[in-house]
């Protein structure tokens, strides 16, 4: 007579899957990483030939070693940078001669518009925190982003983060994000 | 009282685990540096986990030893701004040669660090032409 095989026993087999999901948690994590994306200007090739851009078209943001601002050659500050920004940034037309010139512009999906030519430097010192720093970048960033926001909602009817990305595309080629990271120096000392 | 049935344990939680091997990644390296990120509210997911390359900045986790002032780390350990070169080189070379030019290098710097370190580094990259850089952030609320 044949035997029946006997049956493994299975009761450490949750033991065992407990040790490998401990292990998993251990060595694995789970943080989405998120940040400002920036794109760094080529180098210089000949410092001593500077681009000349029309003063109009440049918005000065100075940082010095006590995280405080200078705008424009006045002290401003983080809490109304954004709208400063914002203002220099949004295309005026017919030209005005207080904010940057604008061109025209012919974009598949959008058609003919005027865009800025503006460009916002933005200097910092060595001293200058990180967090300060990042500040600044941060709202710089959310100017543009309401610029590009109420271009979408006027073109299209809806916030840019809904559109698709052809049209997204659109919207980032008419509105570009120029935040020049001049050549660094030292101002206001270390 | 019948005891209770414990045979399907194992599935559940093989479950689990299967749950968290999807999830999450690898932890590749061991930092040496301590990093508080920064907030900000514009920000964006890092896409292709795989064509990212980190920098770390911050003070050293074991201060006794090393002082308080920030320093930078590559790989596993500490380094200075002029092996930054090489060690975008190393990172290009471990890539595919088609996605070499979409290599991001992630900055991962403590909000307390000065800015003095963070643009030498910024400088390295620019002559090494990896121009694509990511200041990493916490996705906060509303600031201030």
């Amino acid at each position: 007579m044949r035997r029946a095989a006997p049956e493994i026993n299975a009761g450490s087999m949750a033991d065992i899957a407990f040790l490998l999901l401990i292990f998993f948690l251990v060595t694995t994590t789970m943080d989405v990483d998120s940040g400002i994306t920036r794109r760094l200007p080529p180098p210089v090739e000949n410092p001593d030939i500077d681009i000349k851009v029309k003063e109009r078209n440049v918005m000065n943001i100075l940082v010095n070693k006590n995280n405080r601002l200078l705008v424009n050659g006045e002290a401003g500050d983080i809490s109304t940078l954004k709208e400063v920004a914002k203002k220099f940034m949004t295309p005026h037309y017919p030209d005005n001669p207080s904010y940057p010139e604008v061109e025209e512009k012919t974009i598949a999906l959008i058609g003919t518009i005027y865009s800025s030519k503006g460009v916002i430097s933005l200097k910092n010192d060595r001293g200058t925190s990180y967090d300060m720093y990042i500040m600044v970048q941060n709202e710089l960033a959310r100017a543009f982003n309401e610029i590009k926001d109420e271009l979408s909602v006027s073109k299209f009817g809806v916030k840019v983060d809904q559109l698709t990305e052809e049209k997204r595309d659109a919207i980032n080629e008419a509105v570009p994000v120029r935040v020049s990271e001049a050549e660094p120096e030292n101002i206001g000392g270390n | 009282m019948p005891a209770i049935s414990t045979s399907s344990l194992p599935d559940i939680i093989f479950m689990l685990l299967f749950f968290f091997m999807v999830t999450t990644q690898m932890r590749e390296t061991s930092l040496r540096v301590k990093i508080k990120l920064p907030i900000a509210t514009e920000v964006q997911k890092l896409e292709k986990k795989a064509l990212v390359s980190f920098i770390y900045i911050g003070p050293p986790t074991n201060t006794k030893m090393y002082g308080t002032e920030s320093r930078l780390q590559l790989n596993d350990q500490y380094a200075t701004v002029a092996d930054v070169p090489e060690f975008i080189a190393l990172e290009r070379e471990a890539r595919n040669e088609a996605d070499r030019n979409f290599l991001t290098t992630s900055l991962k710097v403590n909000k307390d660090t000065k800015m003095g370190v963070v643009t030498d580094v910024k400088q390295e990259l620019r002559m090494v032409g990896a121009f694509r850089i990511n200041y990493s952030t916490l996705k906060g609320g509303k600031k201030q």
